[in-house]
């Protein structure tokens, strides 16, 4: 279906050969842009799994059939965050806030919202605590809290039009660096600025580009590691999908601080959507010679490709991911020698994550000094979370660092639903940990996370209530770095293979009393002995979960019984008379008629037919299943 | 498989002989067209690159993303991510094996439908999620699974008619 678009494209196919072209470019964005004029934006990323695409149709077809579609444009956007609200829709210039918005809302919006300026109170956010209708977007909790600095365009602008990007000072930054700033000075307000690497390391990004700049070899490569595979996490993806551009900025200053002459963007093929972006974006940069050779007629060159990653969570780590844009097999090797002096193809090569480069054009535009105003006396700046699990407002995060995990869950999260009580945040993913209720109120930044067991990670934060189990989770993370890890050290290969058989039985009522000790010696000798960080981290998730919920694994192993009901067979699948609410939601999901209740009865399963799916568990209201 | 066209790959090869690092993007090629890595590609592949077949054979078992089976017309990602699985994928997964009488990695005997699990699509504030070719399916429940499946089933069944 063609969609209207609010601009025509800019022309194309003309190499910018100065500063003063990209300049005129950008004022000619500015130029076309009238900010009264009537826009409908719609996240067409994440918000597709909720039927986006229908609605983006319903729409256009609405504002055709009503004569509307020359004075009103159609923006796709990007994430706005507020997933949980999917599909999401804005209007503009008022930025009224529509949610859970299906094909047939499409009329009321072009007409009543678009054409009379009336609001549809049935598509506006609903403030259970002020207990009113909150129609607009900067009202709304969610996003009250949040400081967008990286995510600024996400949601806002269409990720495949460099002109919207433009507008909003895309590519400034650059113009700014190869006008006025020497290589060293960029590395300079790098350092300043305190960016630490966002990948989940926290390794000072000054510092690294430093050392790379220094390294003897040449051409030098710069890599952009977009290969998220933190299971619970999508900041990457969401910053790739909603505003490519930020980051191909970055790596651009990036490759002039560095004299990086080629590049690679290293994408997991589980992005398709912004594998798409990534592709339009560098389409479009190398038709304007932003790309290529005498970048705006200056001595800068710089060549980027994207990579499509094949499905190995191990890519991420840096030395496996340069084996495989080699076309190898996704194996870590020992450092030093580290991949600033002996990196890709042997050269001196420098690795950032997604978000760190996001943050490296605000850092050249606005100061050094201006960028540490936010964040704690060791992280500086913002951080994007991925907030999912079992927290009412899932979604895409930006806070300031030093934000606390309450703030973050319970303000902006919204708390936990089905009236359930938070039981801990994973953080970090498979190399992170389980951080229980007593912590929550740490502010949140790379030393801190750490003290606690856990690490900043990249950014991944699935939240957990009572009816999660945490040896469970523990069994589930060990599962996946069993599938995960690449083979070539023993510790990972056959360490954490005996770390889940222990914890298999654990789950399966057959845990001993010693298992507790040895899971802890095993997860000593892995952390200490294990190749790359895959592993020497592998054991994480189960070190916290002992430290914070070792009642629980005792629970597991004396009592043969799993609290929250998760371990299946430690389930009796008897329902407890006294907990009963005798409400009959059981039978009524039961996928076997399993389940015989009649009213002001307390329910009973029939054994004999059931599967144990566990969905009258899930559905439960008093957890009175066991 | 002896039908099997293989002009293609050769086709696919001129364009990468002289290219760095070129196996997993060839690769990544032949499967987008074949929907997997047919064994007389390995050859084809290990003679234009200068590589034995023993080494793509290690690197296409080292991805999860290359199969040696040819995929069913339908398949199934489903997010086996953290995020998902507190959110009771586990039992979804089982729910789809129930349904489609199939195990991971499997097709159904009517090539249709091919299982496959992903660490995380990306997609955790829909979670539980699966994509089904190129579609999203987010807030997962044993109820839409059914719904789903049966739609696609009909719709095929539909148009094996006509």
């Amino acid at each position: 279906m063609k969609v209207k678009k609010e601009q025509k494209p800019m022309d194309k196919g003309k190499k910018l050969q100065s500063i003063e072209e990209l300049e005129s470019l950008q004022q000619q964005a500015f130029d076309r842009y009238d900010p009264l004029r009537k826009r409908v934006r719609i996240c067409m990323t994440g918000c597709l799994a909720h039927g986006a695409d229908k609605v983006r149709d319903a729409l256009v077809e609405e504002l055709e059939n009503q004569g509307m579609s020359k004075d009103i444009d159609l923006v796709e956007t990007g994430c706005f965050g507020f997933c949980a609200k999917a599909p999401v829709v804005a209007i503009d210039p008022e930025d009224i806030h529509y949610q859970r918005v299906k094909p047939e809302d499409a009329g009321e919006i072009v007409s009543e919202t678009l054409g009379k300026g009336n609001i549809i109170d049935r598509l506006v956010y609903f403030d259970k605590k002020a207990n009113k209708r909150l129609p607009y977007t900067q009202d709304i909790p969610f996003y009250k809290r949040q400081v967008k600095h990286v995510l600024r365009n996400c949601g806002r602008i269409d990720p495949k039009r460099i002109d919207h990007y433009l507008l909003n000072d895309g590519y400034k930054a650059l113009a700014k660096v190869i006008t006025s700033l020497s290589p060293e000075e960029v590395i300079e307000m790098i350092k300043k600025s305190g960016l630490r690497g966002r990948g989940g390391g926290g390794f000072r990004t000054g510092l690294k580009w430093e050392i790379c700049r220094r390294a003897a070899g040449s051409p030098k490569y710069l890599i952009c590691n977009a290969d998220e595979g933190d299971p619970g996490a999508f900041m990457d993806r969401g910053l790739l999908e909603g505003d490519p551009h930020s980051v191909l900025e970055g790596m651009l200053i990036g490759a002039y601080a560095l004299g990086a002459r080629f590049g690679y963007v290293y994408v997991r093929a589980e992005y398709p959507i912004a594998i798409d972006h990534l592709k339009i974006a560098l389409n479009e940069l190398k038709s304007l010679g932003l790309l290529g050779d005498n970048i705006l007629g200056k001595d800068f060159s710089f060549h980027l490709k994207l990579k499509e990653g094949a499905g190995a969570f191990v890519c991420g780590e840096e030395t496996a991911l340069m084996a495989s844009i080699e076309g190898k097999r996704g194996m870590p090797r020992p450092r030093p020698p580290f991949p600033a002096h002996k990196g890709l193809w042997g050269k001196p090569t420098n690795i950032n994550n997604v978000e760190t480069f996001g943050n490296v054009p605000l850092i050249i535009l606005n100061g050094s000094e201006e960028y540490t105003r936010l964040g704690t006396e060791k992280s500086k700046g913002t951080k994007i979370f991925a907030l999912a699990g079992r927290v009412n407002n899932t979604g895409l995060v930006e806070i300031p660092m030093g934000t606390s995990l309450r703030d973050i869950i319970f303000d902006i999260g919204g708390g936990i639903p089905k009236g359930r009580t938070f039981k801990a945040v994973q953080l970090g993913g498979p190399s992170g940990g389980c951080i229980p209720g007593d912590h929550l109120d740490v502010p949140i930044d790379y030393d801190s996370l750490i003290n606690l067991g856990a690490i900043m990670g990249s950014g991944g934060m699935v939240v957990m209530d009572s009816a999660n189990c945490m040896i469970d989770v523990a069994r589930f993370f060990l599962e996946f770095i069993q599938i995960e890890s690449c083979g070539k050290c023993i510790p990972c290969r056959i360490g954490t293979k005996r770390m889940l058989e222990i914890l298999v039985r654990i789950t399966e009522g057959e845990g001993k009393e010693e298992d507790i000790s040895l899971l802890k010696e095993l997860a000593e000798g892995i952390k200490i002995t294990a190749l790359c960080g895959l592993g020497q981290t592998a054991p994480n998730p189960v070190l916290s979960t002992i430290r914070y919920f070792l009642d629980e694994y005792k629970e597991h192993i004396f009592e043969k019984r799993c609290p929250a009901s998760v371990c299946v067979p430690l389930i009796k699948f008897e329902v407890n008379r006294e907990l009963c609410k005798k409400c009959g939601i059981c039978k009524k999901v039961c996928p076997v008629g399993a389940v015989s209740w009649e009213k002001k009865m307390p329910a009973v399963i029939d054994k004999n037919i059931c599967i144990k799916c566990k969905t009258c568990i899930e559905n439960c209201p008093a957890q009175a299943i066991q | 498989m002896s039908n099997l066209d293989i002009t293609y790959i050769s086709q696919i090869l001129t364009g990468y002989k002289s290219m760095k690092g070129a196996l997993i993007p060839v690769l990544q090629e032949v499967q987008n067209h074949y929907t997997y890595i047919p064994e007389p590609a390995v050859d084809l592949i290990a003679e234009a690159l200068n590589i034995s077949p023993s080494e793509i054979y290690g690197v296409l078992t080292f991805y999860t993303q290359f199969y040696t089976q040819p995929e069913g017309k339908y398949t199934i990602k489903l997010c086996r991510g953290t995020a998902c699985h507190v959110k009771g994928s586990k039992s979804i997964l089982e729910a789809i094996e129930r349904k489609l009488g199939i195990r991971v990695g499997e097709t159904t005997k009517d090539d249709l439908f091919t299982l496959r699990i992903v660490a995380c699509l990306g997609a955790c504030a829909v979670a539980p999620v699966m994509m089904v070719n190129g579609d999203y399916y987010g807030e997962l429940t044993l109820e839409k699974i059914e719904g789903i499946f049966d739609e696609l089933q009909a719709k095929e069944c539909k148009s094996a008619k006509t």
